[in-house]
């Protein structure tokens, strides 16, 4: 199908955990289109959706049914090998609690992304330098996750989310767990690292004091987007979409 | 990703300790346990082992092990003899007497006479003088730790004297004979001479000791010797083999053993296994991450037995180096003498170790195989 500048097509896709009486429906009829070059939140009280929208978007969930297509693939269609390959190339994730490996060293951490697609070690180390120098991290390259504050963390993440130059950057409550300045300064960099025309971001969040980072915003409830806003150039957010199904 | 892999496992050095420490705690227990097992489980056939001229044991009928004996009668010697097959046949005397040191220490002792003749019987393992030294009237050979118990702390020698049934007996040699079960002093004599250390008793033919001939096998001659003479015979191997069975079946000390070791290898399944599987646990998300970014399941399955195999190998070889050291140390005890760490038991613990880790493994493996990616995106 003609992707041409979108990254994610969804058209009435559905997610229904359990059966029977236990069945939970956490995804109802989403649909969506996420363009390249943008930055896209999804927004939304907890269990309105949101997370399981974006396990769904980067194929770690299958969609019950509907039509779902990312960066030209559709999930549905590849094998769970194939999914993975296409995950390593193409996604890149930023987590709330970012999901460093206390093990490993800052660059180590960066480094692991290149390591999963099989670059050697000193290139990948290498290349995990240069990133933490974009992200202005470099002089922690060598400090173990507990050593990092969370701000420091979330670059680290962010450098380990863009080393492999995915065309998909999803974020998971990125600046939940940091205060309201470092968590400004982490999506500032965000918007300058990760927003390039041939990429798109999805960040899944609450934080309401960085609505103003995002081209484009979903506000989902109980499985649904109930509205759908872009940011105008000069700030303002404009309602582009809202979906009566809501009250249905 | 196996450097990922290895700092994963090594960062968390208590656990790491904890893991290496258990698996070569219980890898020494059980090479320990089971080599003083058969250790002391040879001990009661080490008289017959250390018969090494013939090959062929007759006795009577309901013998059960060499420990217990039913004399035979002096002519029953000729009619092994006359069994077609048999090179040779000689007689053996095995029993027990008391003998008593000039200071009036006295303790039972394995009495065993040889063939006046041949020698066929005598210790190869000596110390201290010559087995032909047996022709000497009185003349007996101690083994090592009989001569420690009856003149402790003097050095090893010849010309000491004991004495046995009121007779003279006169240490012409000092061998390094096989550990008995009892620790009961050993001493080799002439038969005619053994005669005279014990109380008379009609009968004092305790074995005939046989040869087959060039291009008869034992089995063979042992089954003519049976037919011919209604007597038992038995190869030099399958009578040791007696002696383990009796004390299997007789003793306590396989139950004792097998407890120890049962315990061993639970506590040494148990808790490398569950620490092991926690510390993968721990390490769910960390696997989560991973498989979101993009590794597959075979590199995580890689990167898990990698972590096993360091682990289940350090602990091993620090079981083993401890288990060495023990019987290093005990090899020249004379109480534990000739118990030995042997290669098979190590071998042994090595498949064991790789059944505890490799179970280990595969739970702590399934747990991630089932893991749902998305678990990382939960907060």
């Amino acid at each position: 199908m003609a992707t041409d500048g979108i990254a994610v097509f969804s058209r009435d896709v559905t997610k229904v955990f359990g059966r029977g009486e236990t069945q939970v429906h956490a995804l109802r009829g989403i649909d969506l289109k996420i363009r390249l070059g943008e930055l896209t939140m999804l927004v939304g009280p907890s269990g309105s959706g949101k997370t399981t929208l974006l396990s769904v978007i980067t194929g770690l969930l299958d969609a019950t049914s509907g039509e779902l297509v990312v960066l030209g693939q559709r999930p549905a269609e590849l094998s769970q090998e194939e999914l993975i390959l296409f995950r390593r190339k193409n996604l890149g994730f930023v987590f709330q609690q970012y999901n460093l490996i206390p093990a490993l060293t800052a660059v180590e951490n960066v480094a692991v992304s290149l390591l999963a697609g099989g670059v050697k070690r000193r290139q990948a180390v290498a290349r995990g330098e240069e990133f933490l120098e974009i992200l202005g991290v470099a002089y922690r390259a060598h400090a173990l996750p507990s050593e990092l504050s969370g701000g420091e963390q979330q670059r680290v993440a962010l450098a380990r989310a863009l080393i492999h130059e995915p065309r998909l950057i999803v974020g998971d409550e990125p600046t939940s767990a940091l205060d309201g300045r470092t968590g400004h300064a982490v999506m500032e960099l965000l918007r300058a690292t990760a927003v390039r025309p041939d990429r798109a971001v999805i960040i899944v969040t609450h934080d309401a004091r960085i609505f103003d980072f995002a081209d484009q915003i979903a506000h989902m409830d109980d499985g649904r987007i109930v509205s759908l806003e872009e940011n105008q150039k000069n700030g303002a957010l404009t309602n582009v979409f809202a979906t009566a199904s809501a009250a249905s | 990703m196996n450097f990922v892999a290895l700092k994963m496992l090594v960062s968390d050095r208590a656990k790491y300790f904890s893991l290496i420490f258990a698996i070569a705690f219980a890898s020494f227990l059980l090479a320990n346990q089971i080599s003083i097992f058969i250790g002391i489980m040879a001990r009661p056939s080490s008289q017959v082992q250390d018969v090494v001229d013939a090959d062929i044991w007759v006795m009577d009928p309901q013998t059960l092990y060499d420990g217990e004996v039913y004399s035979l009668r002096d002519y029953d010697l000729y009619r092994v003899r006359s069994v077609p097959g048999v090179e040779w046949a000689v007689p053996l005397y095995k029993g027990l007497g008391r003998a008593k040191a000039p200071d009036g220490k006295f303790r039972t002792v394995i009495l065993l006479g040889v063939n006046d003749a041949t020698l066929v019987g005598a210790p190869r393992k000596m110390l201290l003088g010559s087995i032909y030294d047996l022709d000497r009237p009185d003349a007996a050979i101690i083994d090592n730790a009989g001569f420690q118990y009856f003149f402790p702390g003097e050095p090893l020698q010849v010309g000491k004297t004991l004495e046995m049934n009121e007779r003279r007996v006169l240490i012409v040699g000092i061998s390094d004979a096989s550990a008995p079960f009892q620790s009961f002093p050993v001493l080799h004599t002439r038969y005619s001479q053994a005669l005279g250390f014990v109380g008379r008793e009609r009968n004092l033919l305790s074995f005939v000791l046989a040869k087959p001939a060039a291009g008869m096998t034992v089995a063979e001659v042992c089954r003519r010797i049976e037919a011919a003479t209604g007597l038992k015979a038995r190869s030099t191997a399958e009578f040791s083999w007696d002696a383990f069975l009796f004390y299997i079946r007789n003793t306590g000390i396989p139950v004792n053993f097998g407890i120890t070791v049962m315990i061993a290898l639970i506590v040494g399944t148990v808790i490398p296994g569950q620490t092991f599987y926690i510390f993968t646990v721990e390490n769910l998300k960390q696997f989560g991450a991973l498989k979101a970014i993009g590794v597959t399941n075979r590199r995580i399955v890689g990167m898990i037995l990698l972590q096993a195999i360091v682990v289940g190998g350090t602990g091993y070889a620090l079981g083993m180096g401890i288990t060495a050291a023990f019987f290093a140390r005990t090899v020249n005890y004379l109480p534990t003498r000739g118990i030995v760490f042997p290669w098979q038991v190590m071998a042994g613990i090595a498949v064991v170790v790789l059944f505890v880790v490799g179970l280990a493994s595969l739970i702590s493996i399934r747990r991630v195989l089932v893991l749902e990616p998305a678990v990382v995106f939960r907060g």
